[in-house]
C-alpha cells in the first residue's frame, strides 16, 4: 500500500471529492422535494433519489474519514499544456457545431488540436488530415448511411 | 433436442449471405479498432455503435457479434505486443504474453491466444446455446422482487471487483445511479433532475456516457502523463506458427481457461479478470516449466486467452436470458439492444428466436472468421499499432465525435460527451474504476423499475423482498459481498497489529 502516514492532516482531494458527493447529494434531495406527482401505490418517484441521496451523502462522509486515513492514491503530476490544447480543441469543437460552422471543420479543429496536444508540431498538416477525415466521414454518412451530420456552409457545396 | 432444432434454424439466419456479410465486416471493424492502443472491447463496440444505426435489427445485431469478438482478440494483440492491456481482462495475458514478444516469439503467442480464444469461444458459446433455454425457463418464474435482487447483487460485484477499492467503487456507481434518475420517471412522467434543460428529459445516453468516459478519459489521461511511459511496439521475429511442442503445451491450458471463464462469467457477478488471473495462476502451478513463467511462459498466455473469450461468452446468458449487463460491454451491448426496441430477457427468446438464435449462430460464425482472417492478417494489425500517438488520440476524438453526432447534433449532448470525458480523466487520475458508473446508468433504472413495480404487487410492503426464497438468498449474497472486503481489511488490521 502506498499509504503515506507523513501527509499531516488531511488529503485535499479526497476532502473535495467529499464535498462533490455531498453538493451532488443535496441537488438529488432537492430535486426530489420540489416533485409534484406521488404514486397511489407502493412508492412514487421520488422514493429512489432518496435512496440515492442517503447513499451519496454516506460515500461523501466516508470520503471525510479517509481523508484523514493516507486518502486517495496520490497522482502523477499532470502535463497541464498538453490537457489545455485537447479541451480547447473540444470547447471549439462545440462552439462550431453550436454556431452552424458544420461537422468537416469542426472536425478539422478537433484533429489539430488533439494532435498538438500529443506532442506534434505541424498544425497546418494536422488540420489538413483531419479536414480530409472530417469529409470523408460526412460523406459516407450522408451518402452511404442516408444520415446527415451537421451541416455547415462548407458541406452544403457538397449535397 | 429443441435447442439444437432452434440453433439450425438461427445458422439458417446467420448463413444467409447478406448476414455473413455482416459478420466479416463487423469482424474487420471490431479488430482494427481493438487492435488499437487503450481501446478495450467496452469502448469498440461503443465507438462503432452508430455504424450499425441503419441497419434492420437482425443484421446490426449480427454485426455487433462480430464486432464484440474482434475487439477481444485485437486487445490481445495489443496486450502482447505492446504490453498495454487495453483492459483488465487482458492484464493477464500481457504478463507473459509480452515477454514472450519480447523474446523473439511473438507469432507464437498471437497464434496461441487466437487459437485458444477459437477454442474456449466455440465451447462457451455451446455453453450459452444450452445454457440459455433452461436459464430463461426459470427466468420467467421470477419476479420483479427476484430481478431486484439480481440488480443488487450486479451492482454490489460489479463496483466490489472492479478497481481495488470498494468505497471508490461504489462512489462510481452511485455517480452512474445519479445520471440514471435524470429525465423522465417512465411511470409517472415525473420529470426527474432536468432542470428545465429540454435535452434532459430522454434522460443520459449510455453510449455518450461510455464513450465519454472511456474515450474522451483515456485520451486526456494519456496526454497528461505521455512523456513519462513511451510505449514501444515489439516486432513479431521468427515463425508466426506454432511448433508441435506449443500445441502440446497449450491445449491443456485452454480447456482449462474455459471452464474457469465460462462459469464464472455467467454468473451475475461477472467479470474477466477473476477467471483470468485464475487460470493465470493455476497454469503457473501446474506447468512442467515453472522457470519460465516471467520469462515467457505460453501456457500463461493460452489459459488467460481462453478463459476471457470463455467469461464474455459467459456474460451473454445473463445478458440475453435476464437482460442482467455484468461487464461494461454488455452494458453497451444491452444499449445497442435497446437502440432497436429490442429488450433482452426471457421474452426475447418466445417473441424473436429467430434474432436471438441468428445471434448465437453468428458468435459461432465470428469465430471461425476471426481464426481465418486474423492470423493471415497479422501484419496488418501490427502496422495500425504503428500509428503515431498524437494521431491515434486525435483518431479516437474524432470517432467519439463523430458517433455522438450521429445520435443526436445537440451542442448539449457534445457538452455532456466531454464532461463525462473529463471526469473520466479525472477519476483515471484518482484510481476510481469507471465501468461501475456505466453499469450503475443501465441498472440503476431497471432496478428501480422492478422495485417500483414489486412494491405495487405488495401493496408497499418491503417485506415481499425478503419473503420470497430466491430474492431473499440473493439480497443476502449482496450483503455478504458488500461486508467481505471490508470486514477482510478489518482482520488484516488485527493481524498487522499483532506483528
Amino acid at each position: 500500500m502506498t499509504n503515506e502516514k507523513l501527509t499531516q492532516g488531511a488529503d485535499r482531494p479526497a476532502l473535495i471529492v467529499g464535498v462533490l458527493l455531498l453538493i451532488v447529494a443535496a441537488f438529488v434531495g432537492y430535486d426530489a422535494s420540489q416533485q409534484t406527482i406521488v404514486s397511489n401505490y407502493g412508492i412514487g418517484p421520488t422514493a429512489m433519489p432518496y435512496v440515492v441521496c442517503t447513499g451519496l451523502v454516506a460515500l461523501g462522509l466516508a470520503h471525510f474519514f479517509v481523508a484523514f486515513r493516507g486518502g486517495l492514491p496520490k497522482p502523477d503530476a499532470a502535463d497541464s499544456g498538453a490537457l489545455l490544447w485537447i479541451v480547447a480543441g473540444l470547447v471549439a469543437l462545440i462552439a462550431c457545431i453550436a454556431l452552424g460552422g458544420g461537422f468537416v471543420i469542426a472536425i478539422t479543429i478537433v484533429f489539430a488540436c488533439t494532435a498538438r496536444g500529443f506532442g506534434r508540431r505541424a498544425l497546418l498538416v494536422d488540420a489538413l488530415i483531419g479536414f480530409v477525415l472530417g469529409l470523408v466521414i460526412f460523406l459516407v454518412f450522408a451518402k452511404l448511411l442516408t444520415l446527415l451530420l451537421p451541416a455547415g456552409p462548407l458541406e452544403r457545396l457538397f449535397i | 433436442m429443441e435447442t439444437t432444432v432452434a440453433l439450425l434454424n438461427g445458422f439458417s439466419v446467420a448463413l444467409e449471405p447478406s448476414k455473413l456479410l455482416f459478420c466479416l465486416v463487423g469482424v474487420f471493424l471490431g479488430t482494427a479498432v481493438g487492435v488499437l492502443p487503450g481501446i478495450g472491447p467496452a469502448l469498440t463496440v461503443a465507438l462503432l455503435l452508430p455504424v450499425t444505426f441503419k441497419l434492420d435489427p437482425a443484421g446490426s445485431i449480427i454485426m455487433f457479434a462480430g464486432i464484440y469478438y474482434g475487439g477481444m482478440y485485437g486487445g490481445s494483440t495489443t496486450a502482447i505486443l505492446l504490453n498495454a492491456p487495453g483492459e483488465s481482462a487482458s492484464l493477464a495475458t500481457a504478463l507473459e504474453g509480452s515477454k514472450m514478444a519480447k523474446a523473439g516469439r511473438g507469432g507464437p503467442a498471437l497464434a496461441t491466444s487466437a487459437i485458444g480464444s477459437f477454442v474456449a469461444g466455440t465451447i462457451a458459446t455451446l455453453g450459452l446455446a444450452f445454457l440459455a433455454p433452461w436459464l430463461v425457463e426459470i427466468a420467467v418464474k421470477f419476479g420483479p422482487w427476484d430481478y431486484f435482487a439480481l440488480m443488487i447483487v450486479a451492482f454490489v460485484t460489479v463496483s466490489a471487483t472492479f478497481g481495488d477499492s470498494p468505497l471508490r467503487g461504489l462512489t462510481s456507481l452511485f455517480l452512474g445511479i445519479t445520471l440514471g434518475l435524470i429525465g423522465i420517471d417512465k411511470l409517472t412522467g415525473q420529470a426527474r433532475l432536468t432542470f428545465g434543460v429540454p435535452d434532459l428529459l430522454n434522460g443520459v445516453e449510455v453510449t455518450t456516457l461510455a464513450v465519454g468516459l472511456f474515450a474522451v478519459g483515456e485520451a486526456l489521461y494519456v496526454a497528461s502523463k505521455r512523456f513519462r511511459d513511451p510505449e514501444e511496439i515489439i516486432p513479431i521475429r521468427g515463425s508466426l506458427w506454432m511448433t508441435r511442442q506449443d500445441w502440446k503445451r497449450s491445449w491443456a491450458p485452454w480447456l482449462r481457461g474455459t471452464a474457469f471463464g465460462f462459469p464464472i462469467g455467467a454468473l451475475p457477478a461477472g467479470g474477466a479478470e477473476v477467471p483470468t488471473f485464475l487460470s493465470y495462476s493455476t497454469e503457473k502451478r501446474l506447468c512442467k516449466y515453472p522457470d519460465e513463467f516471467g520469462k515467457g511462459a505460453i501456457e500463461g498466455v493460452a489459459g488467460p486467452e481462453a478463459a476471457n473469450n470463455a467469461s464474455a461468452a459467459g456474460t451473454l446468458v445473463p445478458l440475453l436470458t435476464l437482460g442482467l449487463p455484468t461487464s461494461a460491454t454488455a452494458a453497451i451491448m444491452l444499449a445497442g439492444f435497446q437502440q432497436y426496441g429490442l429488450n433482452p430477457g426471457p421474452l426475447l427468446f418466445a417473441e424473436k428466436p429467430d434474432l436471438v438464435w441468428g445471434l448465437i449462430a453468428s458468435l459461432f460464425i465470428a469465430n471461425v472468421m476471426l481464426v481465418i482472417i486474423n492470423l493471415p492478417l497479422i501484419g496488418i494489425w501490427v502496422r495500425l499499432l504503428a500509428i503515431p500517438q498524437p494521431w491515434l488520440y486525435a483518431g479516437i476524438l474524432v470517432f467519439a465525435t463523430m458517433g455522438t453526432v450521429a445520435v443526436n447534433a445537440s451542442p448539449v449532448e457534445l457538452g455532456m460527451l466531454f464532461v463525462f470525458g473529463y471526469l473520466g480523466y479525472l477519476m483515471r487520475r484518482y484510481d476510481y474504476p469507471v465501468a461501475p458508473m456505466v453499469v450503475g446508468l443501465i441498472l440503476g433504472p431497471m432496478a428501480e423499475a422492478q422495485l417500483r413495480r414489486a412494491l405495487q404487487i405488495s401493496l408497499g410492503d418491503p417485506m415481499i423482498l425478503l419473503e420470497n426464497p430466491i430474492s431473499a438468498t440473493l439480497l443476502g449474497l449482496a450483503f455478504i459481498a458488500l461486508v467481505a472486503p471490508f470486514a477482510m481489511k478489518g482482520l488484516n488490521k488485527f493481524k498487522a497489529a499483532e506483528d
